[in-house]
């Protein structure tokens, strides 16, 4: 019915004069503005925080006042104290059902009221250092690690790529030009970073939610070479010049991409053994989505690198599927199954409803694989592939609502938490923007916004937002929530907020310039302007666009360092690491001071 | 009976079975269907130069930013007289070797322009090498890379008698070194140019989907004046030579503003240039003849436009002049 209602409105808005007015126009709009206000919600809350820190540091003077004159009494009024004291003992067993108190001097505390200063309270690390063995220990460093290289190097290529358009003569050199350096950038992130990053925390999941151990340590080293490899290889053959053909994605040349697939196929049995000799009866969701990922990946790859039938547009019809499955099955369904362990165990609560986890995951495989074509509507590829396309990417709304609904209801009542650490505004940063860029990928395969959008950079915000905004996002939450619990170490809240901070704007950024002024592209071609000037009117968003990437990359450099402190071997810097009596203490000398 | 919850074989079993059903369905038997495909008769395949100049064009990763579809939206229309047809891509779409599949040249994004009929649109050769040289030589606003890494710097007295050389004065060179065309840079070349639209008889009747109502558009065109009809035309079809300014290219492409040739009272040599192609200048590149793409209106249209620009100031031109001219062309031919 609601697939209906959407079509209905979609085929007769295609010929409205107006443009904004189209569904999907407004629709885009109404989403940019979701994450717009999640950024102020995010901000208000912390600020408020920061605002009764302030608050306290001044409540601090009659605190320390009250410190000094209980140093100062007298040894008379001390024992004053006292018997007044044992009196109040002595009423409250005398009457024991009266709810009153004898005597305020009791010592006995009444009710609790509000913690008067946070600082003692809220600043608190709940952080309960978790057992885990040691070799799963080393395993989810190596992958995060290789992982969080990865994104650095790969974000400072994206970072060069974006200063090109603004100035295309930055450099001469062959293996630095656009064309051979932006699947540099794509496959790296891709293969490298958020691959080896959801693998790693994967390990991690599978193990816990099975009660056992890895089935096979050996096999994730081998996996983990084998991934690295295959994008340090990819990357060499790239920059000079050896590409499988340029379909996105599929650049790596095929003895290069087997490397990978090989990898994943390790991961698939080493996960499938662990969960099939759990010693729990049921297989948590987490589970289903992780093993699914991996066995769909694989199919994936045998189907995209196949030769028989890629001649002709055979290759597009492939393309258009490969390219949307990469991102849909690997990296989506990998996420959300993450998320249904880190979420959850991050509030210290079960997930809001176990039933919309299983629809979700139904509903991704059926509804996220038909949709490739929408990438080439209007093509030449038939008519009916490309319908099926915007149909069922209408049904993406159903998984789509399903998880979103699930993991802010679980949120929900955890609100405060927002002040207290960054670890659920990265999760709740990555759910909205699942919301948003996937319902705006929807929107996008719509007929008039696809005729105003395709070929435009809006395309470009597309893919930040998703691949960035939703799986990036989301493995930070999820890298904050597990790190400081089996390493004991944490990062200074001040350094994760900056990584959040520049990450979130700079995406911001980077998303609205090339939304603004892909949309003027896409009006200027439909006016019939010269294509020059479509470049030439984009200069301006392009260097919002260069900004909003160097904030991303600043962030990401802030995460890496964070990171080093997290896992750094070096003891006695966080107090959490130290033996309990010990930090106890110091955290006293440090009040006091 | 499945026992998802507990029965881990059943979950992946299921989750597989069904992925690969639906990418069967949805995408190894269309694209079964698609490989099918006939090439339209009379079509030509690749020489062997423009095959190598494909490859080029790959793993340059032109693919990035230059589409090669004409899709069957009116917006498209500037890029090929109709749309594209999947038989169009039977011979450039093919396996390129063991290692490499056939090559994605539909591609995603448009940051330049489509290139489906760029050989019709841009036939000269001169104009493709210094372009590819450095871009902002002839398309001032162009954030084309430079792909200077295709040519070769030497001195003027080692030439050989068939190296193809760049104009010296516009690529800055000093002394007695020029530049020389790599073959890579020719193949390339040779491969950019076999990018023509291939017209048949019985095409189907082109119809392009409009973006707005059709009595919308009926608004638009009679609002828009002549002149700047005429601004566009010349953007589209000239200025990638002769400039927006009209000023040309030193060296390469002859200026228009203050020609005398387009300053003329009687303008039937310009007509005839415009209509034939020119090359009888050496200093300069070789003009194509575009009587085959434009209409006599289109053609008044830019020549009232570059008669009356860039301080230029010539009386405007009769449609039947140009009419005529192309007729009495026909007849000689």
């Amino acid at each position: 019915m609601k697939i209906n209602l959407l079509l209905f409105l979609q085929t007769a808005e295609v010929s409205s004069e107006n443009w904004l007015s189209s569904p999907g126009v407004i629709g885009t709009i109404v989403l940019v503005f979701i994450v717009l206000f999640l950024g102020i919600f995010i901000f208000i809350k912390r600020l408020n925080r920061y605002v009764d820190l302030l608050e306290d540091n001044t409540k601090d003077l009659t605190e320390e006042e009250f410190e000094r004159r209980l140093i100062n009494l007298e040894k008379k009024e001390v024992d004053e104290i006292l018997e007044i004291r044992q009196q109040g003992f002595k009423e409250i067993k005398r009457q024991e059902d009266s709810s009153e108190g004898a005597s305020k001097y009791s010592g006995f505390i009444q009710k609790i009221i509000d913690p008067k200063n946070p600082l003692f309270d809220e600043k608190a690390r709940s952080t309960k250092k978790i057992k885990i063995s040691k070799e799963l220990k080393q395993i989810i460093v190596w992958y995060l690690g290789a992982g969080i290289f990865w994104l650095v190097f790969g974000t400072l290529v994206g970072q060069y790529l974006g200063m090109k358009f603004i100035w295309p003569d930055m450099d001469k050199i062959s293996w630095l030009s656009f064309g051979r350096l932006r699947p540099v950038h794509t496959n790296t992130v891709f293969w490298g970073w958020a691959s080896l990053a959801m693998v790693g925390l994967g390990h991690y999941v599978v193990s816990r939610t099975s009660n056992r151990e890895i089935f096979n340590y050996k096999w994730s080293k081998i996996a983990f070479w084998l991934i690295n490899s295959s994008v340090f290889v990819g990357n060499i053959f790239l920059m000079a010049g050896i590409n499988n053909g340029g379909g996105e994605y599929r650049e790596y040349i095929w003895p290069v991409m087997a490397l990978f697939a090989i990898g994943i196929i390790i991961t698939f049995f080493n996960f499938y053994k662990t969960v099939a000799t759990r010693k729990i009866s049921e297989i948590y969701i987490s589970n289903w989505f992780i093993l699914a990922s991996l066995i769909w990946t694989i199919v994936l790859a045998i189907i995209g690198y196949f030769p028989s039938y890629q001649d002709g547009l055979g290759e597009t019809v492939i393309q258009g599927y490969y390219m949307h499955q990469g991102v849909g099955m690997w990296f989506m369904t990998f996420t959300l199954g993450l998320v249904y362990y880190f979420l959850p165990s991050a509030l210290n609560k079960p997930i809001y409803s176990y039933s919309l986890g299983v629809l979700a995951f139904w509903t991704q495989m059926l509804f996220y694989t038909l949709i490739g074509t929408h990438h080439f509507v209007f093509s030449p590829l038939p008519w009916w592939l490309q319908t099926v396309a915007i149909v069922f990417s209408a049904g993406m709304f159903i998984p789509v609502f399903a998880s979103t609904l699930n993991f802010l209801m679980t949120m929900r009542g955890s609100w405060n938490q927002i002040s207290k650490s960054y670890v659920l505004p990265f999760f709740l940063v990555g759910v909205v923007f699942y919301f948003v860029g996937s319902v705006q990928g929807s929107f996008q395969a719509f007929r008039f916004t696809n005729y105003l959008w395709h070929f435009t950079d809006f395309n470009v915000a597309h893919s930040h937002m998703t691949m960035y905004g939703i799986i990036t996002f989301l493995m930070w939450a999820c890298i904050y929530a597990l790190l400081p619990k089996i390493t004991g170490k944490e990062p200074p809240q001040n350094l994760v907020g900056a990584h959040f901070w520049l990450a979130f704007i700079g995406l911001i950024a980077y998303m609205v310039s090339l939304m603004v002024g892909g949309t003027l592209k896409g009006l200027s071609w439909i006016e019939g302007n010269p294509f020059i000037e479509s470049v030439i009117l984009m200069e301006n968003y392009w260097v919002w666009r260069a900004v909003g990437g160097s904030l991303m990359f600043i962030s990401h450099i802030i995460f890496a360092y964070n990171f080093y402190l997290m896992v750094r071997n070096k003891k006695g810097v966080t107090l959490s690491g130290l033996p309990d009596r010990q930090a106890r203490k110091q955290t006293l000398q440090t009040q006091s001071k | 009976m499945l026992n998802l919850h507990k029965d881990h074989r059943n979950l992946v079993l299921i989750a597989f079975g069904v992925f690969v059903a639906l990418s069967i369905g949805v995408a190894i038997i269309p694209a079964y269907q698609m490989q099918g495909y006939e090439p339209i008769p009379g079509q030509k395949d690749l020489t062997v130069s423009e095959r190598k100049g494909l490859g080029i064009y790959i793993s340059e990763g032109c693919v990035a930013c230059h589409t090669q579809q004409v899709r069957n939206i009116e917006m498209d229309a500037v890029w090929g007289e109709r749309p594209s047809l999947a038989s169009d891509y039977y011979y450039s779409k093919q396996r390129m070797d063991i290692w490499r599949q056939s090559p994605s040249i539909l591609g995603s994004e448009r940051t330049g322009p489509d290139l489906t009929d760029i050989g019709n649109r841009q036939p000269s050769d001169q104009w493709h090498l210094i372009h590819l040289y450095d871009p902002r030589l002839v398309v001032e606003a162009s954030i084309m890379p430079s792909y200077s890494w295709l040519f070769r710097k030497t001195d003027t007295i080692a030439l050989k008698d068939d190296d193809i050389t760049l104009p010296r004065d516009i690529t800055g060179m000093e002394g007695s070194d020029i530049l020389v065309a790599k073959e890579e840079a020719l193949q390339l070349v040779a491969y950019l140019k076999s990018l023509q639209q291939f017209s048949f008889e019985d095409a189907p009747p082109t119809d392009f989907i409009p973006a707005l109502p059709k009595k919308d558009r009926n608004n638009g065109t009679t609002t828009t004046s002549t002149k700047s009809i005429g601004a566009s035309l010349f953007q589209n079809n000239c200025a990638a030579c002769h400039q927006t300014t009209g000023r040309g290219v030193k060296g390469a492409f002859p200026p228009l503003a203050g020609s005398l040739i387009v300053n003329d009272k009687n303008p039937e040599m310009l007509i005839k240039i415009i209509l034939m192609g020119y090359d009888a200048r050496q200093e300069y590149g070789m003009m194509p003849a575009l009587a085959d793409n434009l209409t006599d209106e289109e053609i008044k249209a830019i020549i009232d436009h570059v008669r009356s620009s860039w301080g230029n100031s010539a009386s405007k031109v009769p449609v039947e002049t140009i009419t005529r001219l192309r007729d009495s062309i026909l007849n000689i031919q």
